[in-house]
């Protein structure tokens, strides 16, 4: 479903562009959840702005392919409108937007590019009244301001109430466990696996936490390090990470 | 401390105890070195010609009365409005505007409170090319215990400007005066431009004058989110745009008035550059 294949990219800094991305690989098949691990400054919120189509980050090798198409041939939301979803590790706000007004706008404009019909808006309160419900949270906090006042944990969960009204296809969770205290997390797992798990879905999700993996069971688990997937590996691989360290698991897969 | 108000102080004053006043103005142009016309469109001002500077709409809002008006205002030719309110003890005055001018396109207000009276003022200046759009408002607090308020907002792109003059008097006996300027623009190309200058001559001792001026671009970070959830350039745009706008009407309670001043500024920003 989502096919990167040595994939080079480079940021453009203060002082001059800079390669992060130095020939990754990966694939996540359509019904799989592929959790990415790894120290930081690794990489992986570059992955996921690149995949993004972030302004600033540039391509210099390598492709992507999403859905059989070329991810890069997509403008940034033309691709969200093709079903791939990003939950940001710091999620923006929005002063003087609502989060009712912003979330039906994206929706209906997804739809409308899909050659699909715009939902009305009782129609469209009735799905995010759904979704906030799954993740717990108050119908009001979806009336004020896109995540103008909303505290870490807060912003997160908003996060996953938005991929639950927008439904993608696929979707990559930047550290969106990062922030929440042990019963969010939790209802932000399962809300993860009420969304996206199901058959032509599909997930990356990087995190640091085994906490986050206990709820939502990845099928695959990758280790990137400096640019680069240095190891893959079942479930089992998270689990030797959180007792081993990065450093001790990586020195032993390059032995 | 001054020994003695201003001329304009004691006119103030008068004119604010009269019904009706007649004026008579001056037949010059105003060039640039005008305070009031140091970033105006001079050529176009000239265009215009002395009869509509001469042109000033009087009104006067008797004791206790309300008066409000709301207009959208800007065609391809310059055009010039010139309103001189006086109002009376407690009185309240409201004007809201959308400029959209594609030419020299300039509102002035001239405004005398008498005690305890209320002046609010939004402003919304919207437009690329390179025409100027300007407010030019004069505040006279000439009594004690008046309060006024002035929200601007400017958008532009292209090499298009947008000014905020706003001009607050406030005579010596004219105590607990409160008078509010607040004033940002929105730039959306690099050749455009906002300016505001705010001008206090105060006299009174226990006053309070706030005023505040920024200019600013388009979120990027903002955008880009908005564009992950599925939103073009354009929506997010608008969408943004329209949050920025907000301030200036919001004292406006009439929802329906409040909807067209805003579908005119959203009207003109289509075509803005991305
Ligand atoms: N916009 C940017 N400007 C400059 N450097 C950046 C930018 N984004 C990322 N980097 C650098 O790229 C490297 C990888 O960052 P990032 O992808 O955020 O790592 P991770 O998410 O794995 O912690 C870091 O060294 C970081 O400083
Ligand atoms: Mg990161």
């Amino acid at each position: 479903m989502l096919k990167i294949d040595n994939l080079h990219a480079e940021v453009d800094g203060a002082s001059g562009s800079k390669t992060i991305l130095k020939g990754l690989s990966l694939e996540v098949p359509a019904g799989e959840v592929h959790a990415i691990m790894g120290p930081n400054g690794a990489g992986k919120s570059t992955l996921a702005n690149v995949l993004g189509g972030k302004p600033g980050y540039d391509v210099t090798q390598g492709s992507v392919e999403f859905k059989g198409e070329d991810l890069f041939e997509l403008d940034p939301h033309e691709r969200a409108a093709s079903g791939l979803f990003l939950g940001f590790q710091y999620p923006v706000e929005i002063p003087g937007v609502s989060n009712v007004q912003f979330l039906r706008e994206a929706l209906n404009s997804q739809r409308k590019y899909r050659g699909e019909e715009p939902l009305s808006g009782g129609e469209f309160l009735k799905l995010a009244k759904e979704k906030a419900g799954l993740l717990k949270m108050d119908m009001e906090m979806l009336k004020r301001q896109v995540n103008v006042g909303f505290s870490g944990g807060e912003k997160k969960r908003a996060e996953m109430v938005q991929m639950g009204i927008l439904d993608p296809a696929f979707a990559v969770l930047d550290e969106t466990d990062s922030g929440l205290d042990i019963d969010a997390l939790r209802i932000v797992g399962e809300g993860i696996n009420s969304i996206m798990r199901g058959q032509g879905k599909g997930v990356l999700l990087i995190t640091h936490y085994q906490r986050l993996l206990d709820v939502v069971k990845p099928d695959r688990v990758s280790v990137l390090a400096d640019g680069r997937i240095v190891q893959t590996g079942g479930p089992e691989l998270a689990l030797r990470l959180e007792a081993e360290g990065y450093d001790a698991v990586m020195a032993e897969a390059a032995a | 401390m001054y020994p003695q108000e201003p001329q304009w102080a004691r006119e103030a004053i008068r004119a604010g105890n009269e019904k009706d006043i007649k004026m008579t103005e001056a037949q010059t142009l105003p060039t640039r070195r005008d305070e009031a016309w140091r970033y105006a469109d001079i050529d176009a001002v000239q265009r215009l010609g002395t009869a509509a500077l001469d042109a000033w709409q009087d009104i006067a809002v008797a004791n206790g009365e309300t008066w409000q008006d709301t207009m959208v205002i800007g065609t391809d030719a310059p055009e010039l409005r010139r309103i001189r309110l006086t109002l009376g003890e407690g009185a309240t005055a409201a004007i809201f505007v959308t400029n959209t001018g594609r030419d020299f396109t300039r509102v002035e207000v001239e405004v005398t409170l008498g005690k305890g009276a209320h002046f609010e003022f939004g402003g919304v200046t919207i437009g690329g090319g390179d025409a100027v759009r300007e407010f030019v408002t004069t505040t006279i607090h000439a009594e004690p215990d008046a309060t006024s308020n002035q929200t601007v907002r400017a958008v532009h792109w292209g090499t298009g400007t947008g000014n905020f003059l706003g001009e607050i008097k406030v005579a010596r006996h004219a105590q607990k005066t409160d008078a509010a300027q607040d004033f940002k623009g929105l730039l959306l190309e690099a050749g455009a431009s906002a300016n505001a200058v705010p001008q206090l001559e105060i006299f009174a001792d226990d006053v309070k004058c706030a005023h505040g001026a920024t200019v600013g671009q388009l979120d990027e970070a903002a955008r880009y989110y908005m564009a992950a959830r599925g939103l073009s350039p354009e929506q997010s745009q608008r969408l943004l745009v329209q949050a920025f706008l907000g301030d200036a009407f919001v004292e406006l309670d009439d929802e329906a008035a409040r909807e067209k001043l805003l579908e005119a500024a959203l009207t003109a920003l289509e075509g803005a550059s991305l």
